[in-house]
């Protein structure tokens, strides 16, 4: 059971971009947008290897926050949120380790189940990375106006 | 997508922000975990400023803020489309109205302007520096894989051996109507080509390696700018040279083995012009596609040198309606090239080839298409006119009518590569049904004959 707020679940669960923020060796922020997946605890993203300055980022800089905040790509969902956290790359196998989340990233973008079958077209689009993130606070806007205060949990909070 | 190569910002910049209805500012907070906040704004391009809406989450002055606007449109039952996004970085400044921000540089990407798969091309150094870091980060070393089926399929070029089995098989139809025909010595002819055809391949890709073109080319097709194996990572330039060392090995024992069993000087010197042409078509010193050549070349080696060598070796002799037949098949095989090498011309200007759509306009390079396409089937019917092809060879023009569709598509889709794939895709049909109407026209008029004359088919 993950402890965010069931508005935030449900945007992780719904929404087709997210706005992923890492920070680079430099100290400066760079906000990617990214497809956010959701497993019901820990939120993944994959990256291939043809965009995969942000994993050397992640590497050196594994604190990243990621935001959920068109509703449009939310499917209609009206709130909003961020989301801070420690990611990990997982890549043990660039070929084949990211494949575990097929499942989860072919139910918000069907299509990548054709692109699967012509893997042989593009191939280094399907060397890939995973990128685990656990939460660790959770900001969130739950009528979407951004210009008030937002809602806030931390998981030391909801531990304690 | 990929970590920006930011660059200063520009009015392009702000003015594709302004497309959007909001955004998402991020900066990095005391405790390193960046902090983010959406928020609208609007943005004043004269300026060179964003005025913000000021958010509930307050906005730092004393450290760098990014701001992103993106977009997609979602697609039920695929996903989405329509990814588009702009990237700004700049200082935070509080005003008396409001809060400006003063962006100093930018990124972005929008596929309609640089299709994903370019834009993926243009990331492949960055691709190649992640594995040289994976490897030595894990002790071993990684690489990028494909199945061995498609690693050999991609590595060789095999789909386009057509270019290779319609004129040898049209030499020793001809020669079959002359009165010779002998399985075993077509079969020998025919793996003998198609090894020289991988060998020209293959060395195309390691030439076109070395010089830079295939790398400098970010529009590739599945037509056009190489096997990209090497570029990928998928196979090392030293394994691509040692294939194409063994292919042409290969076709030249096979050849040898040829002229032993049917010796002859046209055989000979067939043979030698093709290995000539085959390695010198990107190799130094000759180059001969960097110097505008590359369509000739094609015709000759992939028409008249294919035909008339199976066509020697069946019958120890050339023959001038073998080398009519191999006409129309040298023009249509010289226009895969030709139509190929639109995409490419971006590129291959930058390598210093010289090819015709580099030195030519849209509308020279389409007319000249259809022109070529025209006068291949104008041969056709001259060479039935003139007697030098069976009657039954008229059956190649039910092709025809497919030379107008291309050169409309060329037309239409010239600037653009992706759409152009279709167009190349049907030019090389062109040259495999012609080749294959023709080579039935030839079968069709050796049946009649040996109807018609009592003869036994076999």
């Amino acid at each position: 059971m993950s402890w965010l707020p069931q508005p935030v679940q449900e945007l992780l669960e719904r929404a087709l971009v997210c706005e992923f923020t890492v920070v680079s060796p430099r100290g400066r922020p760079v906000t990617h947008p990214m497809l956010p997946l959701w497993d019901g605890e820990r939120i993944y993203m994959t990256s291939s290897v043809l965009f995969s300055r942000k994993l050397e980022h992640i590497k050196q800089h594994p604190q990243v926050a990621l935001s959920i905040s068109d509703p449009v790509a939310a499917g209609g969902l009206t709130a909003r949120c961020s989301i801070q956290g420690d990611a990990r790359v997982i890549e043990d196998d660039p070929h084949v380790t990211w494949e575990r989340i097929i499942p989860l990233w072919i139910a918000k973008e069907p299509a990548v189940e054709a692109f699967l079958n012509a893997r042989y077209a593009l191939p280094l689009f399907f060397e890939r990375s995973l990128i685990e993130i656990t939460p660790r606070r959770v900001a969130w806007w739950p009528d979407g106006d951004a210009t008030r205060e937002p809602s806030v949990l931390r998981v030391e909070e909801v531990a304690a | 997508m990929t970590a920006p190569a930011a660059v200063g910002v520009g009015r392009r910049h702000l003015e594709k922000l302004a497309t959007f209805p909001h955004a998402v500012a991020s900066w990095v907070g005391d405790n390193g975990y960046p902090v983010q906040t959406p928020l609208t704004f609007e943005v004043d391009a004269d300026a060179g400023t964003v005025r913000l809406d000021a958010p509930g989450v307050p906005l730092p002055e004393d450290r760098e803020v990014n701001i992103i606007a993106s977009h997609i449109r979602p697609q039920p039952g695929t996903g989405y489309d329509e990814r588009r996004y702009v990237s700004l970085w700049g200082r935070i400044e509080r005003r008396e109205r409001g809060v400006a921000f003063h962006p100093s540089r930018a990124w972005g990407w929008d596929e309609a302007e640089t299709p994903f798969f370019e834009y993926s091309e243009r990331t492949l150094p960055q691709a190649r520096r992640y594995f040289r870091a994976l490897s030595e980060e894990q002790g071993r070393e990684v690489r990028p894989r494909l199945s061995r089926l498609w690693t050999v399929l991609l590595t060789t070029r095999l789909p386009f051996l057509t270019a290779t089995i319609v004129p040898v098989l049209l030499g020793i139809a001809v020669a079959a109507y002359d009165g010779d025909f002998n399985f075993w010595l077509a079969l020998l002819t025919m793996i003998g080509a198609c090894a020289v055809h991988i060998g020209v391949n293959t060395t195309n890709d390691v030439f076109d390696a070395l010089s830079g073109a295939d790398e400098a080319n970010v529009n590739p097709t599945q037509f056009s700018g190489g096997s990209r194996v090497i570029q990928r990572g998928i196979v090392s330039l030293r394994t691509m040279a040692l294939v194409a060392a063994g292919a042409w090995l290969v076709g030249i024992i096979f050849g040898l083995l040829l002229f032993a069993m049917r010796p002859s000087a046209e055989l000979l010197v067939i043979g030698m012009a093709g290995v000539v042409l085959g390695v010198f078509y990107t190799a130094p010193p000759l180059k001969l596609v960097h110097r505008g050549l590359g369509e000739i070349v094609t015709a000759l080696g992939f028409g008249p040198l294919m035909v008339l060598g199976a066509y020697a070796v069946q019958r120890q002799a050339l023959s001038w309606d073998a080398f009519v037949a191999s006409v129309p098949v040298a023009i249509l095989v010289a226009l895969i090239l030709y139509v190929n090498e639109i995409p490419d011309r971006h590129s291959d200007a930058r390598a210093g080839k010289r090819t015709l759509p580099v030195r030519f306009s849209k509308r020279a390079i389409a007319t000249m298409f259809l022109c070529s396409a025209l006068a291949a089937f104008a041969t056709i019917v001259a060479g039935v006119v003139a007697g030098w092809l069976p009657l039954a060879a008229l059956v190649a023009l039910v092709a025809l009518p497919m030379v107008f569709g291309i050169h409309r598509g060329i037309r239409e889709h010239y600037d653009r590569p992706y759409e152009l794939m279709p167009v190349m895709g049907r030019n090389i049909q062109l040259h495999l049904v012609t080749g294959l109407l023709l080579f039935a026209g030839y079968v069709i008029a050796i049946t009649a004959d040996a109807v018609f004359s009592g003869a036994p088919l076999s």
